[in-house]
């Protein structure tokens, strides 16, 4: 038992920080258009999976990763941006509600067409530097794991660097915080919410394309992990940069951590009821704004 | 009055001829010109459009040669396909219209277990012959007079894993299954059977729909004292994604996957890492590798070159699943010389020496699957591709 217990231990970890980092980025997403505009966009999962089918098919012509990745996260992006401009900016004034009912029929519209512009079937990712496992401390990581966890951290960085140190970031900030307040100061709201969608579509694109070689892609690929990164948001706090990272990272390590130690059976049970404690016993989440605060 | 009943009578007399005449020109009608119908309800979009997929293919591409061929009986086949979604409710609703508003004579498919399931009462209560390409054991067993199938059951997949198990000297087995339902129905089934067979099953993880890494359920497996082999019960991406965790993990030991798994789809998926892994299949999977003298290659081959001439994609074994369907009723409608449904049943049930792409198929009133584990071959995945256990 104590001579496995190191190695079997970094095995579940490390598998759960791999997952837990993709969560990360979805839930990501997920804040960013709930800071612009308090809207749960349920086509956030369809931005995953846009993303990972769009390198698919780019590299299956012979596009190069290199080239093949940018092209899809602009593909994505424009998706998202078109998502604002035809569906959610037609129906600004509408209650909260109405705009998350229209992201869930973008989604399912989304889902529709990506089994028409591609197929039904699985599609695999060629991994970006080779399938050879490394060991680390007994256990075992692929090298696109590096990749998922280096280019996460690069986004964190970038993304607080974005809100903390930039005019544009810190304007997005002030419009979360205070929509009415930020548009008299002279803070173009609607340019928000369009950036916010842009923003958003680009996190899940990328989440889409680190994975699809490690779990595949298909046009349905989104629903799960989008529900996923959604539970990840709630426990780390919608609307918190820092929440839905930690969020997504414990998520996907309990998972892990539950179906080795547990039971498998448990695991995805295990995932909901954390959701549903936070919900609970502290509603705004680990890192999210206390509710008083928006009064 | 005398006169009024003769009339009467004379009038009587002419309407019953008339009756006659029409009723045996109605039956000519039949006999002649009126089409076949056969209803299909297939899950061509879904979470199981891989198996309903090449299953619609198969069964409108033949459907087509048989009617240019002159048809069956001299009567041209009708087809009308509908799209279950995946759905099982869809399913027991466009069965329910293809019985009651298509009257069709025979119902071709449900792709999945799931959506058989529902379809089984309305074909008993319509009386209509039913032939489903669903796995599980349950479709057959018990045994429901209008209701046949044409996949090899779960069962078969465990006992055929294990035979290969005990030529190969492994008792001790890890099972590790899916969520759906004919992962679930597997994983009992092998459950069941091993004891039997001499098998110990000492690990028993699952994964749910959707995961997206199973590392930790292998880690599990991988540190259980004793495991001699793996058997992973499930179709769609769960399979492919343990097959590559199972290599990253750098575990040795043999991996079985089910049928579930039989087409190119999953070698492709799973890369280098499917090498070495082992299922039970239908022959149609290794159609150019069987010896020239065996009774199947005939049929098999031939399937295989007309589907991938036709769609230009591999044959897999679930549209050999729909071929053979079509065929048995083919069959039956020739033997039973007539579309009445009742005799078309006793047909189907009488089928004997059928070679179909999965084997030989021996019907008989305690039997509506009718192939026996000879029908299984044990396959290998080398250097990309399945090749025959020898």
């Amino acid at each position: 038992m104590s001579a496995q217990f190191m190695p079997q231990f970094m095995q579940y970890l490390l598998s759960g920080l791999t997952v837990g980092a993709i969560y990360a980025l979805v839930a990501l997403g997920f804040s960013i258009i709930f800071n612009a505009s308090h809207v749960i966009n349920f086509a956030q999962g369809e931005f995953v999976m846009i993303g990972g089918m769009a390198t698919v098919s780019l590299s299956a012509a012979e596009v190069p990763l290199g080239l093949a990745i940018p092209l899809a996260v602009a593909a994505v992006v424009l998706v998202g941006l078109a998502l604002e401009k035809f569906a959610v900016e037609p129906a600004r004034g509408a209650s909260v509600i109405t705009l998350i009912i229209i992201t869930i029929g973008a989604s399912i519209f989304l889902r529709g067409l990506a089994t028409l512009v591609w197929d039904k079937q699985l599609h695999v990712l060629k991994a970006f530097s080779g399938d050879a496992p490394i060991a680390v401390a007994g256990a075992t990581l692929l090298p696109q794991s590096l990749w998922v966890f280096g280019i996460t951290l690069a986004i964190v960085l970038a993304l607080s660097w974005f809100f903390g140190r930039t005019l544009l970031g810190k304007a997005m900030l002030a419009t979360s915080h205070n929509r009415l307040a930020a548009q008299l100061v002279g803070i173009n709201v609607r340019h928000v919410l369009l950036l916010s969608y842009g923003m958003s579509a680009a996190l899940g694109a990328i989440a889409g394309i680190l994975i699809a070689p490690i779990s595949f892609t298909t046009y349905d690929v989104g629903v799960m992990l989008g529900l996923k990164g959604f539970a990840a948001a709630i426990l780390g706090g919608l609307g918190s940069g820092v929440g839905a990272v930690v969020g997504g990272i414990v998520l996907g390590v309990a998972e892990s951590m539950s179906a080795g130690y547990v039971s498998s059976a448990y695991k995805d049970a295990i995932a909901l009821v954390i959701t549903l404690a936070v919900l609970f016993f502290m509603p705004s989440g680990l890192f999210g704004k206390r509710g008083g605060e928006r009064v | 009055m005398m006169s009024t009943l003769a009339r009467y009578g004379i009038t009587r007399g002419l309407a019953a001829t008339t009756a006659v005449f029409l009723a045996c020109a109605g039956a000519a009608f039949a006999q002649g010109q009126g089409p076949i119908k056969i209803g299909s309800v297939l899950s061509i979009t879904g979470a199981a459009s891989f198996l309903g997929d090449p299953e619609a293919k198969t069964i409108e591409f033949y459907v087509e040669k048989i009617n240019a061929a002159g048809g069956v009986l001299g009567r041209k086949l009708q087809l009308i396909t509908y799209d279950d979604g995946s759905d099982a409710e869809k399913a027991r609703t466009f069965s329910k219209r293809l019985i009651e508003q298509d009257k069709v004579d025979v119902l071709l498919g449900g792709s999945s277990t799931g959506t058989s399931m529902p379809v089984m009462p309305l074909a008993a209560e319509a009386q209509i012959p039913f032939i489903s390409f669903g796995g599980a054991v349950g479709i057959i067993e018990p045994v429901q007079k209008w209701v046949f199938k044409t996949p090899h059951t779960d069962r078969m997949a465990c006992e055929k894993i294990f035979v290969d198990m005990q030529s190969r000297k492994l008792t001790r087995l890890a099972l590790i299954s899916g969520a759906g339902g004919f992962d679930k129905s597997m994983r009992t089934e092998c459950l069941n059977v091993a004891k039997k067979s001499g098998v110990e099953v000492i690990a028993d993880e699952n994964y749910g729909a959707g995961d997206t890494d199973m590392t930790a359920q292998l880690t599990k497996i991988k540190n259980t004292a004793g495991v001699q082999a793996v058997l992973n019960a499930g179709f769609g991406p769960g399979p492919a994604i343990v097959t590559r965790n199972f290599r990253q993990l750098g575990m040795t030991v043999p991996l079985y996957q089910s049928h579930g798994v039989g087409s190119k789809e999953f070698i492709k998926l799973a890369g280098a890492a499917a090498e070495g892994v082992r299922l039970p299949a239908a022959a149609l999977l290794v159609a150019k590798d069987l010896p020239a003298k065996d009774p199947q290659r005939a049929v098999v081959v031939n399937y295989t070159r007309e589907y991938e001439a036709k769609f230009k994609s591999e044959v897999s074994t679930f549209g050999g699943h729909a071929y053979d369907g079509l065929m048995l009723v083919v069959g039956a409608l020739k033997s039973a010389k007539s579309s009445d449904k009742a005799k078309v049943r006793d047909a189907l049930e009488n089928t004997k020496g059928y070679m179909g792409t999965g084997g030989v198929v021996n019907m008989s009133p305690t039997d509506h699957l009718g192939l026996d584990l000879s029908a299984f071959r044990m396959l290998e995945v080398k250097g990309g591709n399945w090749t025959l256990v020898k």
